[in-house]
């Protein structure tokens, strides 16, 4: 079955989580729910891969969390916008803290994707990117072709931060893939990879 | 109906913060936290992080979990409600997760706005899955933290200490 996008958009979702990935290094990951899980998931099923499968509107602050802990290590959020959204006031609080080691990326496919694809407000006026600067994250960038996306994985992995993008992609979604679902076992993985420790 | 003789519960109870080893302290101001959130900011070893939200603060003590390091949630009764949805990741998760909760809405309350929430609070974190232990006795409120944070961080679950507000105190927004 050919699904049409319902916006303009032209970037593949997955291509574009898999090259962020390509350069992670030692980054950990913290995804949100839905497609986001199976887009880092399918690159590769890292250990320091927190898959959020089941809430919305927590991922951007349990990556804060995760950012305090570990200030050298680079904390990644891939995330949707609805997602994002349902958490809004996340980035008020970041914006404050301003951790040097946060990038938040936001899949932006204007739609909620695994519900059936009805509207986000991104399709229809919220300006993301607009928050986050407006909320203080020193680096922001509105990503909406590949040649963006390559200017900007410097400044996802390696410059000071909170970075935060939302890179505009169809709303199209690739295949699901079998991502470890169990809450405990990726959290204790999760946990024992970034710390070193035994959970 | 006299508010309990007022002890510095906070001091003793910030000792048992830090013996717990937590480093981050997240909370949503309450009056009957005041002293507790000053002294976790002027505390070098402790990140504390404010939040627009309760349910924040649920999600930044998930991740510090996930990072090493323990962390404390400070908060209203009025607050518990924004926090139910974030729970059932902890519980999934079984994150060890510590809430210190100032009562709004039982002992001498004037605000009517305030009475729904605190009568439905003890028993909608226990609905949520999470370990109530209620105290109304200042001399006891340090021993209970101690209890609840090995509760969660020993125990590995999500542990909520309610501070009664006979214990608390009214609020006098004339002073």
């Amino acid at each position: 079955m050919v699904v049409k996008s319902t916006n303009k958009y032209t970037l593949q979702r997955r291509k574009v989580v898999h090259r962020i990935l390509e350069d992670r290094g030692d980054a950990a990951v913290v995804t949100g729910i839905g497609n986001a899980v199976h887009d880092v998931a399918s690159a590769n099923d890292d250990p320091k891969n927190m898959y959020l499968a089941g809430i919305m509107g927590g991922a951007a602050m349990v990556a804060f969390g995760v950012a305090l802990a570990q200030p050298k290590r680079r904390i990644l959020v891939i995330t949707g916008d609805g997602e994002l959204l349902a958490g809004i006031g996340s980035l008020a609080t970041i914006g404050v803290e301003q951790p040097k080691n946060l990038s938040i990326i936001v899949i932006d496919n204007q739609a909620y994707g695994a519900t059936g694809n009805q509207h986000t407000h991104t399709g229809r006026g919220v300006d993301l990117v607009g928050i986050a600067a407006a909320s203080g994250f020193k680096k922001t960038a509105l990503i909406t072709t590949n040649a963006e996306l390559e200017a900007e994985l410097q400044h996802i992995h390696n410059q000071p931060g909170p970075y935060f993008a939302v890179v505009k992609v169809m709303s199209k979604t690739s295949p699901r893939i079998n991502a470890p679902k169990d809450g405990t076992y990726v959290s204790r993985r999760f946990r024992a990879a970034v710390t070193g420790e035994s959970a | 109906m006299a508010t309990k003789k007022k002890t510095d519960w906070s001091k003793d109870v910030f000792k048992v913060l830090k013996n717990a080893d937590v480093k981050q302290v997240a909370y949503v101001p309450d009056a009957g936290h005041t002293s507790l959130i000053k002294m976790a900011i002027a505390d070098n070893a402790i990140k504390p992080v404010s939040l627009t939200s309760e349910q924040e603060g649920v999600a930044v003590l998930s991740g510090a979990w996930l990072g090493g390091e323990a962390g404390a949630l400070l908060m209203q009764s009025s607050g518990v409600g924004n926090v139910i949805n974030m729970l059932g990741m902890a519980n999934e998760c079984r994150f060890p997760l510590l809430m210190l909760v100032t009562m709004r809405g039982e002992w001498g309350e004037f605000n009517p706005w305030q009475v729904p929430m605190g009568q439905a609070t003890e028993a909608v974190l226990e609905a949520a899955g999470v370990i109530v232990h209620r105290v109304d006795e200042p001399s006891e409120i340090a021993e209970t933290v101690e209890a609840a944070a090995r509760l969660a961080f020993e125990g590995g679950r999500m542990v909520a200490v309610l501070i009664g507000q006979r214990v608390v105190g009214f609020k006098d927004w004339t002073k």
